[in-house]
């Protein structure tokens, strides 16, 4: 099987030429090693006169392989592949080997450079003879929508896709969609009110004829690949008839069961045990929350079944698991606030009156457990002094090294409420200010003529040990102001700490779900982080808002409307390519004995019990190999991995070590 | 052998998408490391099967590199830890045929991490430069009998190791 093998080595201009003697390469090449039809050089091979170049031979030479030595294929494969289907050549008896990123960029000398730089040609050249020629497959795409997560990304992403015309399913997982953003009183730098922009947002997505609105669900699983998962969701028992309901409020009005309510209100107010989480939630229909509801505990009360008109209130109600079709995903799930209790020094829950950035956003809030005026904890006093703590769990080694990124302007806005609403002094204690969006600095400059005192350092203490008559009955704030070079104490009323955002508690399991990993800190891994920051490495899974990492509302509207774009170019364009890279077994040859079963995380390999055999499904292989190597009777094989093409490539990149012996070998 | 210029041969088996990117990576930020590690690039740091690493240091490699994504970070959910179990058991595999485990080495770098990955890759070269040349497809040249006495055992029981469909 004689193959006639071309060889293309890229100058890159001077990127590799600079460093590899690439004429010596091709020269190399052609003269050296086995097969090898036609070797050349040439300045750009990418442009278009280089990939003519490759075309020409392919019909001229009559060229069964192609080897292109230049960039990371990463790059350039796409590029050569197409020229090569151009040509009539299939794209797949194409091999790119990377003497760019690989080589030339990273080794300051010419000679050791060129030997590496032969040896990836080498390896390329043997690993080439053995590659198939692949089809890949094409298969429709579902265009039904899955966005998990109804905080501003979600919903800015289910409205996008719903407006153009495709069918979302939006799961969240509490009562009422909104997120963090419902909770909020004023939004930076503009202070517009966060309700009177999200509350139409969210009635949307409650309305739209487009979207299914699953609240207080939950995702159990995610099944199947790009352009059709099959999602198992299971509805929580709300205990309220869905349909039947018309949000009223005449339960909630009337359930005497009052507890406090740790979710919305971040612990501040109190809700019912039949509840919406806010006035305005969306969708209407309230919960019953079986911990602390009446008749759950002591088989009493009924008073909400009594007195609903409509009779939706169903005590008897289950968990329901739904089957979803959909095409694609797009996760929103959000970011949980750093537990402040973690830094002790700083007192939280402990000294009453300092208080975590979400209590203090319901402090703030007109709706809020105290109709929006700020006092301390006793209810009633209003503070003479207020400090904001930056960059607590955040910028900090031992809690999370990242910034939050959000943190500098929700405390210049407390600033400024504080300022508007009281008489009184507010300090904010920050590492750097990082103010770095669209009239994000002009806000800062404003709350600085306002009067918020600024102190550059981090805060080591927060106590009520006073040492001086003024610090008496109040909260001390222990820093180092670095801008003044010395420590100071500075008693203030009241303490609000900036927590960080994290990622969810569980944000690594609903990764496993559906199949894409998390940063070291829990964050979704985005398929590039400047060029594909909403598409994540398994296909037709995306990402937006704070999941993928800190960010403000901006950003995270922008990222969900990013998403429902790719996701309408792929329901658009109706057909995804599949790579054919997937494994085969050798049905015949199978032994049975099922040790590569349990290996694949996708389970693409069934076992035929009655035929004693197993057997993949293609179209759930995502193609590692795993299960090549796994196999003991090497029954199983990668396609354009295989053993031969492997093994092939070990050879060739040891030309230099391995020569003397093969040709030994050849002698007898 | 001179000791005084070895440059240890080293096949590195680096992984699709972390890995392989974190090279890229430190080529893009221009990270010099040292040229001793060719890359082959495997989908998956659990394709890479124990014997592709034999094979390499077979046929004259002084040493071998094992790439992939961080745990919990792979493209395929977890299989770099079967990768790592791999791992551990051809260590000791390794120390049982007399060579060097230390000449093998796993690494985790994800896509970010080329200035990790190129640490990791002068790490290694130096260490094997300290072990000096493997030179396991000379030794086994000198020790032909033993082959010829391998190709006699499998003669004699041909007819036992015969599969039957």
């Amino acid at each position: 099987m004689a193959e006639k093998v071309g060889v293309y080595v890229c100058h890159c201009g001077s990127n590799i030429a600079g460093k590899v003697n690439v004429e010596e390469v091709a020269k190399w090449a052609g003269e050296n090693l086995q097969d090898v039809a036609v070797s050349r050089d040439y300045k750009f091979m990418c442009s278009s006169l280089g990939q003519k170049m490759i075309e020409d031979d392919i019909r001229g030479e009559g060229l069964t392989r192609v080897v292109v030595a230049a960039c990371s294929p990463h790059l350039h494969e796409k590029t050569f592949r197409r020229a090569c289907t151009n040509a009539g050549l299939n794209p797949y008896l194409l091999d790119m080997t990377n003497i760019r990123e690989h080589c030339s960029w990273v080794h300051r000398d010419m000679d050791s450079a060129t030997l590496k730089a032969k040896s990836l040609v080498s390896a390329a050249v043997s690993r080439v003879k053995f590659q198939e020629p692949l089809e890949p497959t094409y298969v429709d795409v579902n265009p039904a929508t899955l966005v998990i997560g109804g905080g501003i990304a979600g919903l800015q992403a289910t409205l996008e896709l719903a407006d153009a015309g495709y069918h979302v399913y939006l799961v969240e997982r509490s009562p009422s969609i909104g997120g963090h953003m419902a909770q909020f009183d004023k939004t930076f730098p503009t202070l517009d009110c966060s309700a009177c922009i999200l509350t139409p947002k969210m009635s949307e997505a409650g309305q739209h004829e487009n979207v299914t609105l699953l609240t207080y669900s939950e995702i159990e699983s995610v099944k199947g690949s790009v352009g059709n998962f099959e999602v198992k969701v299971r509805k929580k028992a709300r205990r309220v008839d869905y349909d039947a309901c018309t949000g009223c409020g005449i339960c909630i009005e009337k359930c005497p069961r009052k507890v406090v309510d740790t979710e919305f209100e971040a612990g501040l107010g109190f809700r019912k045990a039949i509840y919406t989480p806010f006035p305005q939630a969306v969708p209407r229909v309230p919960v019953i929350d079986a911990d602390s509801c009446i008749w759950f505990q002591r088989q009493k009360c009924r008073a909400c079944e009594k007195l609903c008109p409509t009779d939706a209130i169903k005590f008897d109600q289950e968990d329901e698991t739904l089957t979803l079709n959909v095409g694609n995903i797009i996760l929103a799930t959000g970011w949980k606030p750093f537990e402040c209790r973690d830094i002790p020094q700083y007192g939280y829950g402990r000294l009453a009156n300092v208080y975590t950035s979400l209590e203090f956003e319901r402090l703030c809030n007109a709706a809020g457990p105290t109709n929006g005026k700020i006092v301390l904890r006793d209810g009633k006093t209003e503070p003479q002094s207020v400090a904001i703590i930056h960059c607590v769990g955040s910028r900090d080694v031992r809690h999370n090294e990242y910034c939050s990124g959000i943190c500098c302007m929700a405390s210049l806005k407390f600033g400024h409420l504080v300022l508007e609403k009281t008489k009184a002094n507010v300090y904010s204690f920050y590492i750097d200010m990082r103010t770095n969006q669209k009239g994000y600095e002009e806000f800062y400059q404003r709350l600085l003529e306002e009067g918020m005192h600024f102190v550059r350092g981090k805060v080591s203490e927060i106590t009520d040990a006073a040492r001086m008559p003024n610090e008496q009955g109040k909260l001390i704030i222990q820093c180092e102001d670095t801008l003044m070079g010395r420590q100071r104490r500075i008693p203030v009323d009241m303490v609000v700490l900036m927590g960080a955002l994290e990622p969810q508690s569980d944000a690594k399991e609903m990764g496993l779900k559906c199949g894409i990993s998390c940063s070291m800190q829990g964050f979704f891994t985005e398929r590039h982080p400047k060029l594909d920051p909403v598409a994540t490495m398994t296909d037709g899974i995306f990402v937006a808002g704070a999941c993928q990492g800190p960010k403000d509302i901006p950003a995270s509207v922008a990222q969900g409307a990013a998403a429902a774009a790719r996701v309408q170019g792929m329901i658009t364009k109706g057909k995804v390519m599949v790579e054919p890279v997937v494994a085969k077994i050798n049905e015949e040859a199978c032994s049975g004995c099922r040790i590569c079963n349990n290996i694949c995380p996708y389970n693409a390999i069934e076992y035929d019990a009655e035929r004693g055999v197993s057997h993949i499904i293609t179209a759930l292989c995502k193609g590692c190999g795993t299960c090549v190597s796994a196999c003991p009777a090497s029954v199983i094989s990668g396609a354009h991995f295989s053993d031969q093409q492997i093994d092939a490539e070990i050879e060739g990149v040891l030309w230099d070590v391995i020569r003397p012996k093969s040709a030994v070998v050849s002698a007898n | 052998m001179s000791q005084t210029n070895f440059e240890p041969k080293i096949v590195g088996f680096l992984c699709n998408w972390c890995s392989y990117r974190a090279a890229d990576l430190a080529g893009i930020a221009r990270i010099t490391h040292a040229p001793n590690v060719r890359i082959v690039r495997v989908m998956c740091s659990g394709r890479v099967d124990p014997t592709f690493v034999l094979k390499a240091l077979s046929l004259g490699a002084d040493g071998v590199m094992i790439a992939g994504c961080h745990p919990g970070e792979c493209h395929y959910v977890d299989q770099n830890y079967k990768a790592m179990r791999r791992y551990h058991l051809l260590k000791h595999t390794l120390h049982a045929m007399g060579v060097e485990p230390d000449r093998v080495r796993l690494v985790w770098a994800s896509a970010a991490e080329g200035q990790q990955l190129a640490e990791a890759i002068d790490g290694l070269v130096a260490d094997v430069k300290k072990l000096g040349p493997l030179g396991w497809s000379q030794n086994w040249e000198e020790n032909g009998e033993r082959l010829h006495a391998l190709e006699e055992i499998i003669n004699e029981h041909a007819e036992a190791m015969e599969v039957h469909a």
